[in-house]
């Protein structure tokens, strides 16, 4: 169970979050929708604690994430896979690297990493480009990595932000119905989209954010904005 | 535990070897804060040796009437050597100085000649002291003035002498605080050079870090590697100094030696390769290992 009390987030006396209450259940499929600039990014930013909120508190089961201690956020994170709107991509490493330190950072042992990694990378359509540093892959190929890697630890949620955006509409469906698999086995799932077909298609919840507040919040929603 | 262990020392070795640029960047700046450190070493070396060159040259000769039995005089020696500030004491016999005398002037057959006439020894027995520090010798002298050697000693060539000796002692101590002043701001260069390498370093990768920490990885996981690669640097860094300074080295001994006789560094540094070494090896290690703890601090903290 996701919830956000009050939530808000100023970035320069600039609400990017305004007053967000939310709650989110676990193995739900949730979509975020919402103009650019609306404040997707910042409401998945303040889950894994990358930033903090200005005012509120956010809650993962019974533990606040606001007020977590910071060696306790490690722990935080290997629960939560996370899909990055920019990646973030380890450039130092080559994309079975870059998957496989979700397993090693979450202390996998070696036979683990052996046998799930490269069927990650499969399952993504990359197993061609395991030996190839994030700089030597397209847009999209790197997007695909970063799925894998979010995805290859099986943590209780995944956070999705974008994750289609530099993909075909083939490699598109491939994801979503990836995820929607992984959902079924309990995972909770959170898509931050633009993807009209794909919200339309898909019959879930849909939070809708506009300027920082939450203005739709509908079971089996359609992209409105 | 093991395997964390183990996953942290080959992303070390990852790091360091595929940020080839970087690390021979670091290398190299390591290596002239390597440089001044070794280059500190020997200049202590060098000055010592002056140092003490300069201070074995200082010394106090006491002279003693004709008449005084040897034996007199050799107790004299040990009152003198149970002084702690007095370093040695040399005892010159009579015929001894006769010896050196006729040695230092066989080209002069006048002095020869007049010395033969003379038919005696005019010369007398003395005492040559070292002290252990220049500045002793006035406690030394003062001792010698005492009641007891007055019917003894006819000359202590101390006050002739004692503005050059005064000279000297401050030549001494001159150098010495040159010395330590010069280490000092060397030490302090050095420190700054390489901590701020390591911090560039560091710099050029913080978006790693904090896409490592995003992750999941904890502080040590993400801090462990950067210290492997640093410990690295630290280790070639110290290796490449010593290989470049061997050549500089063979051909400036014999420079120096004209300035400084008596030393002879190219001797001093093969004999002494091995220790020089470790502690090149220690201190690019402690510096580039310090430096990378303080300079990851600020980009872990997400
Ligand atoms: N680090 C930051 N510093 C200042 N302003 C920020 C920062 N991060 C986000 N903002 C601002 O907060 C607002 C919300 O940004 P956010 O990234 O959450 O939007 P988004 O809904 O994800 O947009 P997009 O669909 O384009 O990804 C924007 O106006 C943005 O300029
Ligand atoms: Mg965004």
């Amino acid at each position: 169970m996701i919830v956000f009390e009050n939530v808000s987030k100023y970035y320069n006396s600039h609400p990017a979050l305004d007053k967000v209450n939310l709650k989110i259940a676990q193995g739900e499929f949730v979509f975020i929708v919402g103009q650019s600039g609306a404040g997707k990014s910042t409401l998945l930013k303040l889950l894994i604690a990358e930033d903090k909120p200005t005012e509120g508190k956010i809650f993962l089961d019974s533990e606040e994430v606001t007020a977590m201690p910071h060696k306790d956020l490690p722990l935080l994170r290997r629960r939560i896979g996370t899909v990055f709107q920019d990646f973030k991509l380890l450039t130092q490493k080559t994309a079975y690297e870059n998957v496989a330190f979700a397993m090693e950072v979450a202390g996998r042992n070696k036979k683990e990493i052996a046998d799930d990694v490269p069927q990650i990378l499969q399952l993504v359509g990359l197993e061609q480009k395991a030996r190839n540093f994030p700089r030597e892959l397209s847009g999209g190929e790197q997007q695909r990595v970063a799925i894998a890697r979010a995805l290859v630890h099986q943590p209780d949620i995944i956070i999705a932000d974008e994750p289609t955006g530099n993909l075909d509409p083939l490699n598109t469906w491939d994801v979503i119905r990836l995820l929607m698999k992984i959902n079924e086995l309990g995972t909770t799932i959170i898509l931050a989209t633009h993807d009209r077909e794909i919200i339309n298609t898909i019959n879930k919840r849909v939070i809708s954010i506009d300027k920082g507040k939450v203005v739709r919040d509908e079971e089996g929603g359609r992209y409105i904005l | 535990m093991i395997t964390t262990f183990k996953r942290i020392v080959i992303a070390g070795f990852l790091n360091f070897w595929r940020n080839g640029w970087l690390s021979t960047a670091t290398i190299s700046v390591m290596m002239l804060a390597l440089s001044m450190v070794l280059g500190l070493v020997l200049l202590s070396v060098l000055t010592e040796s002056l140092v003490g060159n300069l201070e074995n040259k200082i010394d106090v000769s006491v002279y003693f009437n004709p008449n005084t039995e040897e034996g007199e005089v050799l107790k004299v020696k040990n009152d003198l050597l149970a002084l702690k500030e007095v370093k040695s004491v040399v005892y010159v016999s009579r015929d001894e100085a006769l010896a050196r005398f006729k040695e230092k002037h066989k080209e002069d057959t006048v002095v020869l000649q007049a010395l033969e006439e003379i038919d005696t020894n005019p010369l007398e027995a003395s005492l040559n002291i070292k002290a252990k520090d220049a500045t002793d010798f006035p406690v030394v002298v003062s001792f010698l003035e005492g009641e007891q050697y007055k019917d003894l000693i006819s000359k202590v060539n101390y006050y002739e002498n004692k503005e050059v000796i005064a000279r000297l002692t401050g030549i001494v101590s001159a150098i010495r605080k040159g010395g330590a002043v010069a280490s000092a701001i060397l030490a302090l260069i050095a420190l700054l050079v390489a901590f701020n390498t390591i911090r560039i370093a560091i710099y050029t990768l913080r978006n790693e870090i904090s896409i490592m920490k995003l992750v999941g990885a904890t502080n040590w996981f993400v801090r462990g590697p950067f210290l492997i690669a640093g410990a690295l640097y630290g280790a070639v860094a110290s290796i490449a100094t010593m290989l470049v300074f061997y050549p500089f080295i063979f051909v400036l001994s014999p420079v120096f030696a004209r300035f400084f006789p008596g030393t002879d560094l190219l001797a001093y540094f093969t004999q002494n390769f091995l220790t020089l070494w470790f502690i090149l090896f220690v201190a690019g290690i402690v510096l580039s290992v310090a430096g990378s703890v303080i300079a990851i601090r600020k980009h872990l903290k997400i």
